[in-house]
């Protein structure tokens, strides 16, 4: 038996509440952030991402208060994304219990922003998210400001070299979120996925285009990543958790029971 | 009962506290030799890296004190590693040598990602009250670029690109390298063995 392949939910946060909007709009309230982060707990999924809305787009830092009280409420690891953009802020998360923070369009911004987070925390606190989106010319490049439509920009760094780069100044994790399948429920990008792999020594972990059960089996066996995070079909019910376990031990992939 | 958890400046010491209260227990969260030698569990949290860990405890007077705890002590992640003699990070440190033993990088390739993060399970359970209850192949949640080799210390193991000390044990020392804080059912054991079946 070897590490286990794990399974991230990823819940939006509005204000201490959790919520679900479509494409980043019109959200709708979830419910209570605690109630439900302790249901995915006791469903057996192997971490939870909390991803505060508010905070980046805003330039508003993240309200640790909710942090706090999921710190106290769940026993698996969480981690904390949106509005970290210094030492101080993550330092603010961590100590309210968050287990990690997971950095994106401040870290296109300032790179050097991942480099003081790792030496102040250690590599292991440190994840980056990376959104990226395949351009006309074939090659994957990163975008940021994702979390608002309007102002979202693409870069001029591919998607390999910036992995490779987050890496070198200490990412510990990458989040890789393929823009072109997010939200479409057709399956993780396999062959955007397989390629960053290839390049990524740290825990790799893939978001975008979950929507059956046969996706997760495909993006582990294929494109060989540790960690596959999605949202809807976890909170619309459509997948529940057990069940899912169960059908990526049944097809040969390592999980937590 | 009367549990100081070691402020060492590690990130993780609220939720190690919050972990003992969902177990019914307080913890007081202190750097005061005098507390941490009254206390009958003293767990040393600590996530970041050896040198810092280090240098925070010297700077506090707590490397003498952390020797001479008598009550049962639990050092968890860093924690751990730091009860060692040696660790190879930040170029190598000399720790705390409550435990014999080193601490080394874990070799990465392209199988074994480093860190190692996520859930493994702990195999070659040794009998010990701190593990009661706690069966072989349960998985535990680990976060760690640094490891210490299995060896006569070792209580549990796990396996990342080679064996490693997953649960140790000298005397009244004992060390987690994973987080039991976060490590679900299994954690909550181990933290409630460490309160409750652990006796002077």
């Amino acid at each position: 038996m070897t590490l286990a392949r794990r399974i991230l939910p990823c819940l939006d946060v509005r204000e201490g509440r959790v919520v679900k909007g479509t494409r980043f709009r019109d959200h709708r309230d979830m419910g209570d952030i605690v109630e439900l982060a302790q249901r995915y707990a006791a469903s057996g999924a192997d971490e939870l991402v909390f991803y505060d809305i508010t905070a980046s787009p805003e330039g508003r830092g993240v309200d640790v208060g909710w942090v706090e009280r999921v710190a106290r409420a769940i026993d698996i690891p969480f981690c904390v994304a949106g509005g970290i953009r210094s030492v101080e802020t993550a330092r603010a998360v961590l100590h309210a219990g968050a287990d990690k923070v997971s950095v994106n369009t401040p870290a296109t911004q300032r790179p050097e922003l991942v480099g003081e987070l790792a030496e102040a925390f250690g590599v292991q606190c440190v994840v980056v998210g990376v959104d990226s989106l395949r351009d006309e010319d074939g090659h994957w490049r990163i975008r940021q400001f994702t979390g608002n439509p309007d102002a979202t920009r693409a870069l001029e760094v591919t998607t390999l070299d910036w992995v490779r780069r987050v890496v070198d100044l200490g990412a510990g994790e990458v989040v890789l979120n393929c823009m072109g399948s997010d939200g479409v429920r057709e399956g993780y990008d396999l062959e955007q996925l397989a390629a960053v792999r290839e390049v990524c020594p740290v825990p790799l972990v893939a978001s975008g285009g979950a929507g059956a059960t046969q996706h997760f089996i495909d993006v582990f066996a294929e494109a060989d990543v540790d960690g596959a995070l999605a949202a809807t079909v976890f909170h619309d019910g459509s997948i529940p958790i057990p069940s899912l376990k169960q059908s990526l031990a049944a097809a040969g992939i390592e999980v937590r029971a | 009962m009367r549990v100081a958890l070691v402020d060492g400046g590690g990130t993780n010491i609220g939720s190690v506290s919050y972990a003992l209260e969902r177990l019914g227990a307080t913890s007081r969260l202190t750097a005061d030799p005098a507390d941490i030698l009254a206390a009958d569990r003293v767990i040393l949290p600590g996530v970041g890296a050896a040198g810092a860990g280090m240098r925070r405890l010297r700077e506090l007077g707590l490397v003498d004190v952390l020797g001479q705890v008598q009550a049962p002590l639990l050092g968890v992640c860093l924690g751990m590693q730091l009860l060692f003699e040696r660790s190879a990070e930040d170029g190598g440190v000399a720790t705390l040598g409550l435990v014999p033993g080193e601490v080394v990088g874990i070799p990465a390739s392209a199988q074994v990602r480093v860190p190692h993060m996520g859930w493994n399970s702990l195999t070659g359970i040794v009998d010990d009250p701190l593990l009661t209850g706690i069966e072989e192949g349960e998985r535990a949640y680990f976060v760690h670029s640094y490891a210490a080799p299995t060896g006569p210390h070792t209580l549990a193991s796990t396996d990342h690109g080679g064996s490693w000390s997953a649960v140790v044990r000298s005397g009244l020392r004992w060390g987690a390298q994973f987080h039991p804080e976060r490590s679900s059912s299994l954690g909550a054991r181990l933290l409630r063995n460490f309160l409750v079946e652990v006796d002077r």
